[in-house]
């Protein structure tokens, strides 16, 4: 575990950048800090790796203060990930990978060896290993950066705004890696960012600064949602924590029905059944897939129009997406119904907003008691 | 006797050592130049306030006709080569401190930072990352500094027979010879362009890094 204990960094002319600041960073998991520029995130991520020296307090490693042993020894058991990669434009991509593991007198082989396996790791092509930095997308240099901060299978990860430079899709992918990675190999890593967005998704841990550099809240994202500790972190959280909140409740709670949904190739006497069922039925192909809505007597058995159904939204499956998903489904769904949908994409049944409305409630329930029980304790 | 690359005798060369000696006076300077730049670099990298005064100082020594220095340098090193180089040597840190200095400041934040966080020490820092990534300024120094050179040689002739093909402007007035001169002239030019061309392949040998559009310049 890495602990934080009342650090201050102040500089010489008087400006505070970190305030008695204290953090129990558990291990093998992401714990984000995240805040406004000039609330000292980044200035409390170099003082772990001491690129930045606290003027008041300690940070300690497992119970050992990080000021006992040499400093270039402390860095390179944590792997660092920048903005820009700052990866060595004179370097090919597989020496810029094993640069740590040759830092600590691995021999050239065993460490391009390594450095080969870090790349499939991050999801690089191994025909890129020769190439040099300029070669490649910035998403792509990115991966570098975090396969370079593998390479010696350092404990600690820290990582600074790695994912700020490039654009939202590729953005995307990338966490989705780092939380693939992180699922594999189970790092303490410590995620610097000033995207809220970010912090919720990648956080076990969620640290929001203020400006000033002091602890304004740390907590799961989930608790950060439900209970932010002042205006401040609400503000910071945005306008929709509501809606986002509801990515923490699982979907598969959700009660789904099957009789509005008919085959396109269902016959006269199913279709007038299911007729009762429902205002409106889903259409789905012969293999289970959706088509989309319509009113049960726009239907001829046998001869079902398919550019007049209604379109069905995007589906949303109850194994893996969260709440967030199904209430998005039904809102943009024109009937206000949802479809789920099971990992090949066959509907495994329809649910109303009514009904993802009482299972909203009867999450917050659920949570609320937990929390009065873990309070009680 | 009277054939192009026919020169008189008391220039105690022929053609092609004329042109070895040329080579050897020329060059040495900038090698020497260059071992004194790269520590003097670091010092005005390392403290800023260094450079301003070594940057004046280059230049005003810089200024010193050769002449002058060698009236001095005679008095230790006689009338020869070594009184011709050492002049030379001083002029070259006019072009090498700065691009060396430039070369090693051009080096990202975001690379300076990446190597400290990974654990490289200031030395490595230095020879692993700093300095290959300044080659390109650096060489781009050293093609000035060689090409003045080989140029500024040829004024050893006034100090008896050091200027190497410079020597041949002498012989060419002396025996009325211009061919003496124009071969002179021709041949200083062509070393300038040949070691000019050799300093940019070696830097293309040593930068398969760098991005072609950049790197094709001149």
């Amino acid at each position: 575990m890495i602990r934080i204990d009342s650090v201050t960094k102040r500089y010489p002319d008087g400006t505070v950048a970190v305030d008695r600041l204290s953090l129990d960073i558990p291990d093998r998991a992401i714990t984000v800090l995240v805040g406004p520029s000039g609330c000292g995130k980044t200035t409390t991520l170099r003082m772990i790796n001491r690129m930045v020296e606290p003027s008041e307090g300690s940070i300690l490693l497992d119970g050992r203060d990080i000021r006992q042993q040499p400093v270039n020894t402390l860095r390179r058991s944590m792997g660092y990930v920048i903005q820009n990669a700052g990866l060595f434009q004179h370097r090919t991509i597989l020496d810029n990978i094993a640069t740590v593991p040759r830092l600590l007198g691995w021999s050239k082989q065993k460490a391009r060896d390594r450095a080969a396996e870090l790349m499939a790791r991050v999801g690089l092509d191994t025909s890129l290993a020769k190439r040099y930095p300029y070669q490649l997308s910035g998403g792509q240099q990115q991966r570098v950066g975090v396969a370079r901060a593998l390479a010696a299978d350092p404990p600690v990860l820290l990582m600074d705004e790695p994912f700020s430079a490039v654009d939202p899709v590729v953005r995307k992918g990338l966490q989705d890696e780092l939380l693939r990675i992180q699922d594999e190999l189970g790092k303490t890593i410590v995620f610097v960012t000033h995207d809220i967005d970010e912090a919720v998704k990648l956080g076990t841990m969620v640290a929001v600064l203020r400006t000033g550099g002091r602890l304004a809240q740390f907590a799961p994202p989930a608790e950060l949602l439900s209970a932010p500790a002042d205006s401040f972190v609400e503000d910071f959280l945005g306008a929709d924590r509501g809606i986002r909140r509801l990515s923490f409740f699982s979907a598969g709670s959700l009660e789904l029905q099957t009789a509005p949904v008919v085959s396109v190739d269902a016959d006269a006497a199913t279709l007038a059944a299911r007729a009762e069922a429902a205002p409106y039925l889903l259409v789905t192909d012969s293999d289970g897939r959706p088509l989309g809505w319509s009113e049960p007597d726009g239907l001829t058995a046998g001869a079902v129009d398919r550019d007049r159904l209604l379109d069905h939204g995007r589906p949303f499956a109850p194994a893996t997406d969260s709440l967030r998903a199904a209430l998005d489904g039904a809102v943009l769904s024109p009937t206000g119904w949802a479809v789920a949908v099971d990992g090949e994409g066959r509907v495994v049944g329809v649910v109303s907003q009514q009904v993802i409305g009482e299972a909203i409630r009867a999450a917050h329930t659920r949570v609320a008691r937990d929390s009065a029980v873990k309070a009680a304790r | 006797m009277n054939g192009f690359f026919d020169l008189p005798s008391d220039l105690q060369y022929g053609y092609l050592g004329l042109v070895g000696l040329h080579l050897r006076e020329g060059l040495i300077p900038v090698l020497a130049g260059l071992l004194i730049a790269l520590p003097v670099a670091q010092l005005c990298v390392r403290f800023r306030w260094v450079y301003p005064p070594v940057l004046g100082l280059t230049t005003v020594l810089y200024s010193i006709p050769s002449l002058a220095f060698f009236v001095v340098l005679i008095d230790y090193f006689g009338q020869s080569e070594t009184t011709v180089m050492v002049p030379l040597a001083i002029y070259s840190l006019v072009v090498l401190v700065p691009a060396i200095v430039d070369g090693v400041r051009s080096v990202p934040q975001d690379t300076l930072a990446a190597a400290r966080a990974m654990g490289f020490g200031p030395v490595r820092r230095y020879l692993q990352v700093q300095l290959p990534i300044a080659v390109p300024a650096i060489i781009a120094g050293l093609r000035v500094a060689t090409v003045s050179s080989l140029s500024l040689v040829s004024v050893g002739m006034l100090i008896g027979n050091q200027g190497a093909l410079g020597n041949m402007l002498y012989s060419a007035t002396t025996y009325n010879r211009p061919a003496l001169a124009v071969n002179s002239v021709l041949t200083t030019a062509v070393l300038g362009v040949l070691a000019d061309a050799l300093l940019v392949l070696v830097r293309r040998l040593l930068t398969p890094w760098m991005p072609p559009t950049k790197g094709a310049a001149r």
